[in-house]
């Protein structure tokens, strides 16, 4: 084509082939969900064709990570059109790494699926739905505009939606219902913002708005931002907005409960990390005691829900809110050393919450009880289940060496740095952050003693010993082989996280200071 | 619902709005119209034809299941804004091939492949839908 007859709102140079690795990811996934609807009735393949997707999907991301590693974040604008008014894709260390989470995640969940699923439940779409839900985690995470955000968000909520009515029981359409209320209240707010942040700017790309909001109205800004906390604070479950998580997550098979689990909520509170700390720093820092007393309040009271809750995956549930709040901790701390340890810990919840709610199942297959009251005596029964258990317990709370100890660590360290500067705020946060990982302990070494060392059911005497299900060797293959894989991933995660933390730390360098990404996206001249 | 009057005039009712469909998905790339309300017309027509003659019959009539229709225009549309990998310019940027066929010319484009993507989905997830109230209040 003449290049002088391409007008000037056109993008001239050719785009490199390599360039593609940030849209393949999603493109994949969609293309796989597409196809598995067509296919979804014939046996064997849909779980095939979606594993050898999610591989392919794992693959450009890594081929991604590397070259951002090298030459920073990378961007690409849809359909030829300069930035602001195209829909870029940017992905920064951060983008990119969860995303590389997520689809590690799903391949471990399409595999420990494969030894739960019967031939009756052939042709319910349910890979199908894995795949939209991971188009939109991925499209969520790698995206940079806002209202390409949105669309994911949609894309997440109406794929999960069929993924928590899968099977169809009528505490299925109680969770469902509740779910599906709260976060449509939520996209709905997020629409609300995106609609007044682009009355004051003028623009949803996300390069842009870091330009543009420096020199708009601070008072409107710092309102979208608050409305923007509300919005993703209720996706990601944090304190007053929690109350659909528990209510839902436990209801749809355990695989689903795991993937939702890894995916959800990590989406909610990565939108926050972008929107606060990059794209509205100014208005973060406004609305920092309220992000605080969030945090503080997540982290106290969801540990002590899962105390008191006897039913297992309901009880887990409360631990994946708490980790809700160390991000939100990062947030509310204004430092580089915070973000990174709230990135770092949202890496090391995708894969921990998922392998927790992956091993749930497996104990609820074996006792056949959803509630630990009437559970017990599976130490002697099955020895790997309960190491692994017992390891994500000792993960979840941040115990060394496992992965969730780095996280907190980044965390305690950037809140000691601020308390001793003189923020008494920030010291509170400090020991609430130190408050969860105790309660946690107890919550989760509470779960485990019920379980597996309590000889039988509560209150039943020494000799009365409970009747476990005895697995099949599918089950044994794909559900523990899965879990086993995926702990054994998070182990060496954390006994080796200098490359996490290398990531960690660029990732975190670039959000805060945003130049990078805004040259990537290709506006670094129409910024001051 | 299904008097003699409207079991008679369904068939040709559907028969219009099937061609009304397509005709309103191609003008609409300039013009009012579109994938989706074309998608959402050639619904209607099969929700007709469902009250008019039976679920089972409309589902016969179409011969593959909506739900895998849905699918089939997802991986189009997905399709389309690969194409242009082959131009090295971005995902989704659309390429233009004028047909002349003697005295017009007939512009053909991935934006249009990406409509009839839109198209098949709205199709197949409204028509499934439709499809499924209807069995429920049959049965």
């Amino acid at each position: 084509m003449d290049h002088l007859a391409l007008p000037t709102a056109m993008i001239e140079t050719p785009t490199v082939l390599a360039d593609w690795v940030i849209v393949l990811p999603l493109v994949l996934a969609l293309l796989g969900a597409a196809l598995l609807l067509m296919l979804r009735q014939i046996r064997h393949v849909p779980a095939l064709i979606a594993g050898l997707v999610v591989i392919a999907i794992i693959a450009c991301e890594v081929a991604l990570l590397q070259r951002i590693a090298v030459e920073g974040p990378l961007s690409m604008t849809m359909g030829k059109w300069l930035p602001p008014f195209g829909i870029s894709f940017t992905a920064d260390i951060f983008g990119a790494g969860f995303a590389l989470a997520a689809a590690l995640v799903t391949l471990i969940v399409i595999i420990y699926a494969e030894g739960e699923r019967g031939p009756d439940e052939r042709g319910d779409g349910f890979h199908a739905l894995v795949l939209l839900l991971l188009a939109g985690v991925t499209g969520a995470f790698l995206t940079g505009d806002l209202f390409n955000l949105y669309v994911w968000f949609e894309v997440m909520l109406i794929a999960s939606f069929g993924l928590i009515v899968t099977g169809g029981r009528p505490l299925q359409l109680d969770g469902a219902v509740k779910y599906g209320f709260l976060n449509f209240l939520a996209t709905t707010l997020f629409l609300l913002s995106l609609g007044l942040i682009y009355g004051l700017l003028g623009t949803l790309n996300m390069a842009d708005i870091i330009g543009k909001a420096t020199t708009a109205n601070p008072a409107a800004l710092t309102g979208i931002a608050a409305l923007l906390l509300l919005a993703f604070g209720m996706k990601a479950a944090a304190f007053p907005l929690n109350a659909w998580l528990p209510a839902s997550y436990h209801t749809p098979p355990a695989v689903i409960s795991a993937l939702f689990a890894g995916l959800l909520t990590k989406v909610g509170v990565y939108a926050l990390l972008r929107a606060l700390v990059q794209l509205l720093p100014a208005s973060r820092d406004i609305l920092e005691p309220a992000l605080l007393l969030v945090a503080i309040a997540t982290l106290l009271i969801a540990p002590l829900g899962a105390i008191a809750e006897t039913n297992l995956r309901r009880a887990i549930g409360f631990l994946v809110i708490g980790g809700i709040g160390a991000v939100l901790a990062g947030i509310a701390l204004p430092s580089e050393g915070g973000v990174a340890g709230a990135a770092l810990y949202v890496f090391h919840a995708i894969l921990t919450m998922t392998a927790l709610y992956l091993v749930a199942g497996l104990i609820e297959r074996r006792t056949g009880q959803r509630d630990t009251r009437l559970m017990g005596g599976l130490y002697a029964a099955s020895t790997p289940l309960s190491v692994l258990f017992l390891v994500l317990v000792l993960a979840t709370a941040g115990v060394p060496p496992f992965l969730g100890f780095w996280p907190k660590l980044l965390l305690l360290d950037a809140g000691l740095q601020q308390a001793l500067a003189g923020d008494w705020a920030d010291g509170v946060l400090v020991l609430a952050l130190l408050a969860n990982a105790v309660l946690t302990l107890i919550a989760g070494s509470r779960l485990w003693a019920h379980v597996f060392w309590r000889s039988g059911a509560e209150g039943a005497s020494e000799h009365e010993t409970i009747t476990l299900r005895t697995p099949g060797a599918r089950e044994q293959w794909f559900g523990l082989g899965a879990s086993v894989v995926l702990t054994a991933l998070i182990v060496l995660a954390g006994l080796w996280p200098n490359l996490l933390f290398e990531g960690a730390r660029t990732g975190a360098a670039d959000l805060v200071d945003p130049a990078r990404y805004i040259a990537a996206v290709g506006l670094a001249e129409a910024t001051p | 619902m299904s008097t003699i009057i409207f079991r008679t005039i369904a068939p040709l009712i559907v028969a219009i709005m099937l061609m009304f469909s397509v005709y309103v998905c191609l003008r609409g790339h300039n013009e009012p119209g579109g994938g989706f309300i074309g998608g959402l017309i050639a619904a209607s027509a099969l929700a007709i034809w469902g009250m008019a003659a039976g679920v089972e019959t409309a589902r016969k009539a179409l011969w593959v299941d909506p739900l895998a229709l849905a699918g089939a225009g997802v991986f189009a549309a997905a399709l389309s804004g690969l194409a242009s990998v082959f131009t090295g310019s971005p995902f989704m940027t659309s390429i233009w091939l004028y047909l002349d066929l003697g005295e017009t010319s007939v512009p053909l484009s991935t934006p249009m492949i990406f409509d009839i993507g839109v198209y098949f989905v709205v199709l197949g997830t409204i028509t499934s839908i439709a499809l499924a109230l209807q069995s429920g209040e049959e049965s």
